[in-house]
């Protein structure tokens, strides 16, 4: 029953094992970890980012799926993604090198999530709330119907937003808010934060920050 | 495409009620307040259903709440009685979205204040546990629990909650009732177009194919159409009520986002695929279609490949299981007046 999720955007990564002759399409983790060297300064060696109270936080990139962070940087690269550190980073890799960055993190272990662990109780369960059944008055609907069980993602387009920075989250979320991101296929996401209040955002993103996140690729519980 | 005239107008005779002023304001604030509404001109009952946090608040008896509890999470993860009642990828929430409670997605609460009533459908008097099983046996290609049964209590005793405060037999008809379809297109809702559309607004998560997704074995995005959907006797199944669910509720998050040219198209591509066969199969297509299905394509020749819509006996998973509550008649013995 479990069916193969078909990839939206053609490009065959993750699928790298079988690796002779012409493969310029797919990505290879052992290339990517020398073209990662750079992105550690801020991503971290581990792939585990860092959440940075009143600043810029780093996203972790560690068990996040090939093909999203594909698309990522893609959308730094040509515009449609804008962000000042990350365009500049996203400028020194060729096609080849994001494949095989992509493929390097998809790889690592999930690390956990910062950054919740102020929130309060009522905070936390209005981000469960949120999280796993939504608010239909306010018509948000439940993060889980697309990120999947557990926040974990959900083939390439949905990517894992479980043990992610708080901060990171949050920032995002605010951007899709105010129009300043927008690279999401069909409004899926920007419909959604456009209707949700500052102390729902907050609320949501503590609550993802404490929650264990698995790669996709483990059948674990 | 003489295919789909008939259903058509028949859906555009039932469903052309004036929705449109109450609309806008909808996708900010789902229950308004009646007097603060642009709608309520159109003297209709607006009722806000209470939340799963209402429940714990309240007052009722601790052991109702926990059937109250119970029967929303047989409403909202009803794969759990998956093989034994349901037999498809679905919840009942996979239709009626936001645990049943969302006005234009079939708010189920309308039900428990106006049955038992007439149902055309099945000819007689139903009850809510009868409007319940007809989900089960045709939208959930299922067998219903029995009447009387913990789980046909929980998710009536779910309903009934749903409906607290609002009037019983109500005099006025019911805001977001059921899935009002979108006004008459300007053209004929035509299949190729529909492809194009489904593949550009709906694939990415229904998959090109219409199989829905699953991840890691947990259910995410339902089936639209094939074996893991409902069967053709389903109301959904009806193209005016697919064109108003889509139109009312998909893409997901974005509601009357589609023109509603868009969504008569969707739908009639949507409603050409093939699903199961109803369980009321008389083992002949054209006579099923002429008893049963005066609103779906069910036994209508798809122009793409000369298929016979419903022409299989392919019930889906379960198999030659027959829903104990198809066709079993009530009230033999009243006189006829
Ligand atoms: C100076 C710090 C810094 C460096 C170095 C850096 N990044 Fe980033 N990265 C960020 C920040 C900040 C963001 C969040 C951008 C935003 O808010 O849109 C980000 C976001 C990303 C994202 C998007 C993650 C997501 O979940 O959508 C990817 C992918 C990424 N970086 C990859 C890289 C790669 C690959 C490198 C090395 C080539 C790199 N970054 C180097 C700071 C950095
Ligand atoms: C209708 C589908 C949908 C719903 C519901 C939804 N999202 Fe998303 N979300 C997306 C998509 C699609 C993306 C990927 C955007 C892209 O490709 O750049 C995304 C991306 C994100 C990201 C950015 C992840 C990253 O690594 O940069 C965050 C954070 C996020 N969503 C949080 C949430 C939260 C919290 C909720 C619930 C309040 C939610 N989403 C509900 C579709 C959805
Ligand atoms: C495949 C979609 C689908 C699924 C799944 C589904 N339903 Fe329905 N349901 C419908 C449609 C369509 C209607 C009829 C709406 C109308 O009046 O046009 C309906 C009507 C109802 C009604 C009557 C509402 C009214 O206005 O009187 C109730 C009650 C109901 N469903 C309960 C359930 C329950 C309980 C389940 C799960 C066991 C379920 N449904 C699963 C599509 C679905
Ligand atoms: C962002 C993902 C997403 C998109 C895009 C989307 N849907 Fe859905 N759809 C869902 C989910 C999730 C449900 C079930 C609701 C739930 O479980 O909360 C659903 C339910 C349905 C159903 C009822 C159940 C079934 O499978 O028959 C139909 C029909 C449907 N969608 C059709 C469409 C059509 C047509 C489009 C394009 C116009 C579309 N959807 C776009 C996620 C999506």
């Amino acid at each position: 029953m479990n069916k193969k999720y078909v990839h939206r955007f053609g490009l065959a990564v993750g699928v790298s094992l079988a690796a002779a002759g012409a493969l310029a399409q797919e990505g290879d983790a052992e290339r990517g970890q020398a073209a990662a060297a750079t992105c550690s300064a801020c991503h971290q060696a581990d792939g585990s980012g860092m959440n940075v109270p009143n600043g810029e936080s780093w996203p972790r990139l560690a068990g996040l799926d090939a093909e999203y962070i594909v698309k990522q940087l893609h959308d730094f690269k040509e515009g449609r993604r804008e962000n000042a550190t990350m365009v500049t980073f996203a400028n020194m890799l060729d096609d080849q090198q994001i494949l095989d960055v992509a493929e390097y993190f998809d790889q690592m272990a999930v690390t956990p999530g910062q950054g919740g662990d102020e929130a309060d109780e009522a905070l936390l369960a209005r981000g469960q709330q949120l999280a796993e059944r939504g608010d239909w008055n306010a018509y948000i609907v439940s993060c889980q119907s697309c990120h999947g069980p557990g926040g974990n993602g959900v083939g390439s387009t949905f990517p894992g937003v479980a043990s992610q920075h708080a901060g990171y989250i949050s920032t995002q979320l605010m951007a899709w808010k105010n129009g300043t991101r927008s690279n999401d296929p069909q409004n899926l996401m920007g419909a959604i934060a456009k209707r949700m209040s500052d102390n729902d955002i907050q609320a949501v993103s503590a609550w993802y920050a404490t929650q264990s996140g698995s790669t996709q690729q483990e059948t674990a519980q | 495409m003489t295919t789909c005239r008939r259903p058509l107008i028949i859906a555009l005779s039932g469903c052309s009620l004036a929705f449109g002023a109450g609309v806008s304001v909808y996708a900010t604030n789902a229950f308004a307040q009646p007097e603060e509404r642009p709608d309520a001109a159109l003297n209709m009952l607006v009722h806000e259903p209470p939340t799963m946090e209402d429940l714990e608040n309240s007052d009722l008896h601790p052991e109702l709440k926990k059937v109250i509890r119970y029967g929303h999470d047989l409403f909202t993860n009803t794969q759990q009685l998956r093989g034994e009642n349901v037999f498809n990828d679905m919840n009942c929430s996979s239709c009626h979205l936001g645990e049943g409670r969302v006005p234009f997605s079939a708010p189920v609460w309308a039900a428990a204040i106006t049955l038992p009533d007439f149902r055309g459908k099945n000819q007689h008097v139903n009850n809510l546990e009868e409007r319940i099983a007809g989900c089960f046996a045709y939208s959930m290609n299922g067998v219903p629990p029995e009447y009387g049964s913990d789980e046909m209590l929980a998710l009536s005793a779910y309903h009934q909650w749903l409906a607290t405060g609002a009037p019983m037999y109500p005099d006025k008809p019911i805001y977001g009732r059921g899935f009002p379809a979108p006004d008459e297109p300007a053209e004929e809702p035509d299949y190729a177009r529909g492809e194009a559309a489904y593949q550009d607004n709906c694939s990415i998560c229904h998959q090109e194919d219409g199989s829905g997704h699953y991840e890691n074995d947990e259910y995410v995005f339902p089936a639209p159409w094939g074996d893991g959907s409902n069967n053709w006797g389903a109301g959904i199944a009806r193209l005016d009520t697919m064109a108003g669910f889509i139109y009312q509720n998909m893409p997901l998050g974005q509601p009357r986002s589609l023109s509603e040219q868009d969504a008569w198209d969707i739908a009639y591509y949507v409603s050409s695929q093939e699903r199961p066969q109803d369980p009321r199969y008389t083992g002949d297509v054209a006579e099923t279609a002429e008893r049963f299905h005066g609103r779906s394509l069910y036994g209508q020749t798809r122009e793409q490949d000369g298929h016979v819509l419903g022409d299989h006996d392919n019930f889906g998973d379960k198999g030659d299981i027959k829903p104990w509550n198809v066709g079993m008649p009530r009230f033999e013995n009243l006189s006829e007046e």
